[in-house]
């Protein structure tokens, strides 16, 4: 357990990942094989493979078009939702600039309601405390509500490596972890599932299931419920993620639809919450902005059925043993750039998932790491370092819907350009990429090298042949365009060219 | 009033006749045209895939080409939002607040060609006539950047002789994104099988839009299915007259199969 706050204004990078242009001052935070937070192929690779899938593409484009309705329907209905997305903007703004301040505040007040407070660096050490916590306890087992933290760490991983069999209570996580698969999106991790897939993984795997179980979503629901119960009624020990933390009161919040979420926040006898440092308020009064933009924004309703809250522990009454793992993991190092820190702003609504029409063609694995979408796109790779994580920046069009669509209006899309730059600058060694970059860059800035250019690109249509398309089979890179699409034959003449032939003198 | 042009780079050098186009329709308005002849390119491409600081050096040569125009007027939402949200950070970040400042002040005499004949000429009607049946892809920057809403629609519902078609999920990205195109080619392409299965559903002959970049992706995949449904630039379209129709685009398709 280590005692020290993180406090981003002294130690902006450490510890930190190895960030372009500065000097790398310590271990990556969230190292190889711990942290669920990069794939093992490129996203173009991935997405490859993903958009060949069929059905993949009718779940993911059956179930995004959906949401999409609930949530424009719902976020349609608040005449002042611009105002309630600035003021979340704001309220996140702030809390970043003395985020050390509040989380030693967030800490003072969980010990004094009882609870006890650890400070991880990284996965790997969120992991040990939790495994150590749970093991304290003499549990072989604990049921878990949804929570993205303890999936970016591998917690179920660790977990079972030390023995110790974690219970996924959330019905889409169930899904997930019954059918050993990964989660492709935040909010429903398996989307990328349809109900005779999941009918098929509840008879492949859940043990004394009815033989005779239908796809009907009721009769999948009621198996995953008698499943669940069980679980339930013997877990000592629960964990949890957290929707927010205010840090005036120690009190945390998760935000559900189901109510897996309460019966393991109340039934347990202990009680560990991991939470990301960024979760957290200053103020109650500022969960009144994001308790309203954060139902219509992910599931598309205009309250969640069920939100826990909870300050330490109270005698007879729930967990009577509370312990709060607060995760670096890479945030710190995102804090310190100016640019992408906005990232850190994230809710978690999964907003940008659903509007995103690559994210809807390519699904979550594709991104390879917990995180997928445009959120994951900019996240991710910050949290491990770009380098680690470089293809993820370049997996968008950059068509904007998901800045329009974010609750807390995160510029996405300014964060995704940024995030390419410091990838193209951490070059060492000259691309061929970067080399016709910077030889465009030197013709587009002289007009006389530049209408030579021109000139050179005009020439291309001698490879038409007099057709007015591009041959389809051209060499890379050109083939990547023309595989699937004709390039127009360059005319003889650019427009600057003709009218300057044209009109002369005159402009 | 006296209007300098922006062609962009990629209408300049590919579809040259876009910017013909809009030239012949701004004097056809009573406006003097001028056309920069040191103009090159915004840098947004540069930008974009993450050479922000090979930009510098070409944004400054835009903001020297056009340094004194009343007003410069560009057949692009993309360039012309580049330009808008783009140009002055790229800068500031690199040092130059001079250069930046000038930028900044060269980006408000800036406008997307839609924005320009509603908002600052005030017309609707530009008397065009152009006897097909048409449908409308707004292209994402024109969209969610500039916010250019219905202006180009407001100019087609007035132009004789066209059927305007509504393309179903009209603001779904089209998959062009620039770089995007070639670096993530499949994803790319799968969105443009779903933008041109809507183009199809509406039968339009023409698919128009904003951006010749999006309708270059677009058109070249129309094109390469044979489908017969061709691009043609807003520009093009509001030049098309009885007497006058624009050069190579009224009756052959502008990337013909």
């Amino acid at each position: 357990m280590t005692t020290t706050p993180v406090r981003p204004g002294e130690t902006p990078l450490a510890p930190g990942a190895p960030r372009s242009g500065t000097t790398f001052l310590g271990l990556p935070t969230a190292p190889r094989g711990v942290g669920h937070l990069r794939g093992d192929r490129p996203f173009p690779e991935a997405a490859r493979d993903a958009l060949r899938d069929g059905q993949l593409r009718a779940n993911l484009g059956h179930a995004t078009s959906t949401i999409r309705a609930k949530r424009a329907k719902v976020v349609g209905e608040v005449p002042d939702w611009e105002q309630l997305r600035q003021a979340g903007k704001a309220l996140k703004a702030s809390t970043m600039a003395r985020l050390d301040e509040h989380l030693v505040e967030l800490e003072r007040q969980v010990a004094a309601r009882g609870g006890t407070v650890h400070w991880a660096r990284d996965a790997d050490e969120a992991n040990a405390i939790v495994t150590r916590l749970v093991q304290a306890t003499g549990a072989d087992e604990v049921v878990k509500v949804k929570s993205m933290a303890t999936q970016e760490i591998g917690l179920n991983e660790a977990l079972e490596s030390a023995g110790i069999t974690a219970h996924e209570t959330d019905l889409a996580e169930l899904i997930v972890q019954l059918g050993d698969d990964a989660p492709s999106h935040i909010l429903v991790p398996a989307i990328h599932k349809n109900r005779a897939e999941i009918r098929e993984i509840f008879l492949r795997t859940m043990p004394g299931v009815d033989p005779e179980l239908t796809d009907e979503p009721r009769r999948l629901a009621m198996a995953a419920r008698k499943h669940l119960r069980e679980r339930f009624l013997r877990a000592r020990v629960a964990i949890s993620g957290a929707n927010f933390a205010v840090a005036e009161t120690g009190t945390l919040a998760v935000v559900e639809s189901e109510g897996n979420g309460r019966m393991c926040l109340t039934l347990p006898q202990t009680l560990i919450t991991v939470m990301g440092i960024e979760k957290l308020v200053p103020t109650w009064r500022d969960l009144e902005v994001f308790l309203q933009l954060l139902p219509r924004s992910s599931t598309g309703e205009r309250m969640n059925p069920y939100t826990s809250m909870w300050s330490g522990v109270t005698p007879g009454d729930g967990p009577q043993e509370f312990h709060l793992v607060l995760l670096d993991n890479g945030r710190t190092a995102v804090l310190a750039d100016e640019v992408g820190r906005e990232a850190l702003h994230c809710i978690r609504c999964s907003a940008c998932l659903n509007v995103c029409p690559v994210y809807e063609r390519t699904g979550g694995h594709s991104y390879g790491s917990v995180y997928p979408g445009p959120i994951g796109a900019v996240l991710s790779p910050q949290l491990t370092g770009v380098e680690d994580n470089a293809s993820l920046p370049y997996a968008s069009s950059l068509c904007g819907a998901c800045y329009d669509a974010c609750p807390v209006a995160i510029d996405i899309p300014s964060i995704l350009v940024h995030l390419r730059a410091e990838h193209v600058e951490a070059q060492q060694r000259t691309t061929p990429e970067a080399a016709a970059f910077r030889l465009l860059s030197r013709a587009m800035s002289n007009p006389r090298l530049w209408h030579l250019t021109q000139r050179a690109a005009s020439l291309g249509r001698f490879l038409a042949r007099g057709k007015p398309t591009m041959p389809a089979a051209l060499p890379p890179p050109a083939s990547a365009w023309t595989r699937s699409r004709d390039l127009p034959a360059p005319p003889r003449e650019t427009f600057v060219q003709q009218w300057t032939r044209e009109r002369g003198g005159r402009s | 009033m006296r209007v300098a042009l922006f062609a962009t780079c990629l209408v300049d050098t590919v579809v040259p006749q876009v910017a013909m186009a809009t030239a012949r329709l701004l004097e056809r308005l009573g406006h003097e045209v001028v056309v920069p002849p040191g103009q090159a390119c915004c840098g947004q491409m540069h930008v974009n895939t993450g050479y922000r600081r090979e930009a510098v050096p070409i944004v400054a040569n835009h903001v020297r080409a056009f340094a004194g125009a009343e007003a410069v007027v560009s057949p692009s939402g993309s360039c012309v939002a580049s330009i808008h949200h783009q140009q002055a950070l790229v800068l500031r970040r690199a040092g130059e607040d001079g250069l930046a400042a000038e930028a900044e002040a060269l980006a408000g005499r800036t406008y997307e060609l839609s924005q320009f004949l509603v908002d600052v000429l005030g017309v609707t009607d530009v008397g065009a006539y152009y006897p097909h049946r048409v449908t409308y892809h707004p292209t994402c920057h024109s969209l969610r950047l500039l916010r250019v809403g219905d202006r180009p629609l407001q100019l087609l519902r007035a132009v004789r002789g066209l059927t305007l078609v509504e393309l179903p999920a009209a603001e779904q990205c089209c998959g062009f994104g620039g770089t995007f195109s070639v670096k993530n080619a499949d994803t790319s392409t799968a969105m443009l099988t779903d933008k041109m299965a809507n183009v199809l559903s509406t039968h339009a002959e023409v698919c128009t839009a904003g951006d010749a970049s999006c309708l270059m992706h677009i058109g070249g995949g129309l094109s390469r299915l044979r489908s017969g449904t061709r691009t043609v630039h807003l520009a093009e379209i509001l030049a098309s007259t009885e007497d006058a129709v624009t050069p190579r685009q009224t009756t052959e398709p502008a990337v013909p199969a």
